[in-house]
């Protein structure tokens, strides 16, 4: 139960310490390095949220997993804020390039798209009640677009040279690609059925 | 052989391929040295090329400290003649300064064989690349933004390439 605390530390904590330690740091202001470490952080976050709503991590119940999905659903966006905000502050000609998709840089569609799969996902999560989505519809559009923030924040991420060093770059992204594989194929996502997990209880 | 591609690759540069133009003429600028009867297309502005860009930099023997080199060429459209004396504006995010700022720019001029060398301070990944910015933005021909990318964040030095066609 530890091991999986530990495991998720190391591998968020490490990427993010040895990022502090990198030499490019010097030459940015410190809206730019905020700007940088948000990015790492989030990618952190799309780590924790499959596990969380896979019901990986010990003690919490599949009740408070879920809360706690929502949370870190919404730490998320406001870290990809701060990231977006950060980067325009320090280029705004930059910013703007990659939010138009007419940017040269070949990460920059993946992160942007990415970004408004989290944007759209928080913003029908928050409606979901008033809009009386049933779970099966809700799973129907939040999976594709889960597999689109996690795709693409990778894919952003691997292909930036920045300040994160290279072995814990690509560990932590192959972390979050197999921890989302693993709760999609745990929880069935798309087997069309009524029920599932927290659901079933109340069902039966 | 080698005739046949060398044909293939000018004429789709011809055909106005902005990344063929843009890949040929940073990365295998003897291809397109050569005057061929089909002619020499001019460059196209590179996307974000002008980021950043502050008009009117000053000609400098070199950016700051320097320790690091950008150079290129700057011929003519059509006949591919070298041009002297073109001001060739360069910025980026190096060591000393951020894009944006002051320090960070300068220009040079062509020599007579239409060659630029300018040193400079050591460009450093922003954005998510090591890359440098150059203009050609003095009126005679075409505005010709160019955003050449560094294989390495490690290199020293960095080329681009002009070919300016009349305004």
């Amino acid at each position: 139960m530890i091991l999986i605390w530990v495991a998720i530390a190391l591998a968020i904590g490490v990427p993010v310490a040895l990022a502090a330690t990198s030499e490019q740091l010097a030459w940015r202001g410190p809206v730019y390095i905020l700007a940088g470490f948000a990015g790492i952080v989030a990618l952190g976050l799309v780590l924790v949220q499959p596990l969380l709503i896979g019901g990986y991590l010990p003690p919490l119940s599949a009740y408070r997993g879920r809360r706690a999905h929502h949370w870190i659903g919404g730490a998320l966006v406001l870290a990809v804020v701060i990231h977006v905000a950060g980067l325009w502050i320090t280029s705004p000609p930059d910013m703007i390039d990659a939010l138009t998709y007419a940017s040269p840089t070949p990460f920059s569609p993946f992160g942007v798209t990415a970004m408004w799969a989290i944007f759209i996902v928080a913003l029908l999560a928050s409606l979901r009640r008033r809009l009386e989505l049933r779970p099966r519809t809700w799973r129907f559009i939040h999976m594709p677009l889960a597999i689109v923030i996690v795709v693409g924040s990778v894919v952003h991420c691997l292909l930036i040279e920045g300040t994160m060093e290279t072995m814990s770059k690509v560990a932590l992204c192959v972390l979050v690609l197999a921890a989302t594989a693993k709760v999609m194929i745990d929880l069935q996502v798309w087997r069309k059925r009524r029920t599932l997990r927290g659901e079933s209880g109340a069902r039966q | 052989m080698t005739m046949v591609v060398l044909n293939r690759r000018n004429l789709l540069v011809a055909g106005g391929s902005v990344l063929t133009t843009g890949v040929l003429a940073t990365s295998m600028p003897g291809l397109l040295l050569p005057a061929r009867a089909e002619g020499v297309a001019p460059t196209e502005s590179m996307s974000g090329g002008a980021n950043n860009y502050r008009k009117g930099a000053a000609v400098v023997d070199r950016i700051g400290k320097g320790g690091f080199w950008m150079s290129g060429t700057v011929r003519r459209a059509g006949d591919g003649v070298p041009l002297a004396g073109q001001r060739i504006q360069i910025w980026a995010h190096t060591v000393e300064g951020q894009e944006h700022e002051p320090q960070s720019h300068g220009a040079t001029l062509t020599d007579k064989d239409g060659k630029f060398r300018l040193e400079m301070p050591q460009i450093i990944p922003i954005f998510g690349q090591p890359h440098g910015h150059l203009a050609y933005d003095s009126g005679e021909f075409k505005t010709v933004f160019l955003r050449p990318v560094m294989r390495s964040a490690k290199e020293t030095s960095l080329e681009a390439h002009f070919v300016l066609q009349p305004a």
